[in-house]
């Protein structure tokens, strides 16, 4: 019964919150939105990274190639479709890519499957720029802005539809599954788990939103070339906003990504030269103090508390 | 239920399994012993789809499975409880066993078959929050075994439960196995542990080389004077 009320308690607070970003943009300026807006590319990059990665250990660090498929989705389809056609097409093409890329490299282990994914960035990077200048005979392109609402609610709804993702992903069988992956591949196999398959569908399902992120991304930047779509800083960054906010927990992943966003943005802001000095030092901070992210520290000290408690 | 026919599989160059036949019917208890390095595991890996054969067949339920991923022959019923354990050790224990339940056929009725596991293994209810490392020797292969049972087994393959274990460990884990067949699982009993082994299976097969070279209901090799010499010192 309390734990009912207590799920009903957060679920509200919830909407609560939900209805209150849903309003934001009729009441504050558009500096709010641009910085909400990035924010929520974090989470969304950060989030959807978690799916795959945070139960199985599998460290990727190809964020970046997807978000950067989404980001030439956009610029190459930008004027002729409607936002919506050109979501879905960017989604679907860093479904597509990480399927295939899936096959090839999750049969690797460890670090090497961690080293092929960060060469994915690079890869398509470079392949990017060598056809801009080879064939279309460009480095960059222009692509067509949008109003900040409107990058507003997209990334808003992306976030929305990832988090009800993740937590159904985590909540079924597959979540268990993907866990038990982590813990120990061969013994998941034996429960009756076809480990390759689901390793792959899950890694390609956290693509597709990368992928779609970045197509809403790109056109708030308006002009992108190789090295600002595929900056491998959004593949980092993703990574290491999960370990600070904790992947045990749903929402250690977006914690960690307010809290970074809005550091780096204070950060950027205030000492733009040393920003990536202090930037690096509350990072190694971290986690040599936090092995469990934040949500591990909070739930430590919750428990504390409860045993404090429970003691008087 | 399960029928094997002229295994054979190697290791590089190695022949580790000659012509291998096993027959298993519905509801014995059938044991597969043999020394340290006979095949067993091998033969156990083959039939779960877990390793590669280089020729021969395997039949569950009448249907040929020679072709299906590991994941389709547990689905399909058919269990298999690794040796070692291999327990998924940074996990409570409640989630290892429901961890077992993953096939489709499975999953939905995991709420009353952890109810069953918990009856027949009352420990597991009483660590279920606990990690699944921080277990005794002989409650994580209990815990094992659980796991292996969630999955609704037709068929259940045990490999090595004694490994490892005290004896009195042992004696209560064959007590809970032998009640597995009086409750109607057929299971596949591999170990190395002969003399107790034969007393709890209805029949056996012996295993030597890669070859099975003994086969009979347990009364009769428990007098045969092979199994005496070679695995009683008698």
């Amino acid at each position: 019964m309390i734990l009912k009320s207590k799920r009903l308690f957060y679920l509200l607070c919830l909407l609560l919150f939900l209805l209150i970003m849903l309003l934001s943009p009729l009441y504050t300026s558009d500096y709010f939105l641009i910085l909400v807006s990035n924010i929520l590319m974090y989470i969304v990059l950060t989030v959807s990274w978690t799916i795959f990665s945070g139960p199985t250990g599998y460290i990727s660090l190809a964020p970046a190639a997807f978000f950067g498929i989404g980001i030439y989705t956009s610029a190459i389809m930008g004027s002729q479709f409607s936002l919506p056609v050109i979501l879905a097409t960017g989604a679907a093409a860093a479904f597509c890519c990480a399927l295939l890329v899936g096959m090839v490299t999750l049969r690797l282990q460890g670090i090497y499957f961690t080293i092929f994914t960060f060469g994915l960035v690079e890869l398509l990077g470079e392949v990017v720029q060598w056809w801009e200048v080879n064939v279309t005979g460009t480095t960059g392109r222009i692509v067509p802005g949008t109003e900040y609402t409107t990058v507003y609610y997209t990334m808003l709804g992306i976030a929305v539809v990832l988090m009800l993702t993740a937590y159904i992903i985590k909540h079924s069988r597959y979540g268990l599954a993907l866990q038990s992956i982590g813990e120990y591949e061969e013994a998941a196999g034996h429960t009756g788990v076809n480990v390759t398959a689901l390793k792959i569908v899950s890694f390609a399902v956290s693509a597709l939103f990368m992928g779609a992120c970045g197509v809403i991304m790109a056109t708030r930047w308006t002009y992108i070339d190789p090295s600002i779509a595929f900056n491998p800083l959004f593949s980092f960054l993703p990574v290491l906003m999960a370990i600070f906010g904790g992947v045990a927990h749903l929402f250690g992943p977006v914690i960690g990504a307010v809290i970074f966003s809005y550091l780096e943005e204070f950060l950027t802001t205030q000492f733009p030269y040393y920003y990536m000095l202090i930037f690096g030092v509350i990072l190694v901070i971290a986690i040599v103090y936090l092995p469990t992210g934040l949500t591990g520290l909070i739930r430590k000290l919750g428990g504390r508390l409860r045993r404090r408690h429970a003691n008087t | 239920m399960l029928k094997v026919e002229n295994i054979q599989a190697f290791y590089g160059k190695i022949q580790v399994l000659r012509d291998v036949n096993l027959d298993i019917n519905q509801g014995e208890l059938v044991a597969l012993v043999g020394a340290n390095g006979a095949g067993k595991t091998t033969l156990l890996n083959t039939i779960s789809g877990l390793m590669p054969k280089a020729s021969g067949s395997v039949k569950f339920l009448e249907k040929s499975i020679d072709n299906l991923l590991p994941s389709q022959i547990v689905e399909m019923g058919f269990s298999h409880i690794p040796e070692g354990r291999k327990l998924f050790s940074g996990m409570s224990v409640r989630e290892n066993l429901e961890m077992g339940a993953y096939p489709k056929r499975a999953w939905k009725k995991r709420e009353e078959t952890l109810r069953e596991i918990y009856n027949l293994f009352p420990i597991l209810e009483e660590r279920s929050a606990q990690f699944a490392s921080t277990l005794s020797g002989g409650q994580q292969q209990m815990l094992a075994m659980g796991r292996g049972l969630m999955s609704k087994p037709r068929l259940c393959a045990i490999d090595e439960p004694s490994n490892g274990l005290a004896p009195m460990a042992v004696l209560e884990l064959f007590k809970i196995i032998s009640s597995l067949r009086d409750q109607g699982v057929t299971v596949l009993l591999i170990e190395q542990n002969v003399k107790q082994t034969l007393e709890i299976a209805d029949r056996a097969y012996v295993l030597e080389n890669g070859r099975v070279v003994l086969e009979g209901s347990s009364g009769e090799l428990l007098e045969s004077d092979h199994i005496r010499k070679a695995y009683m010192g008698l």
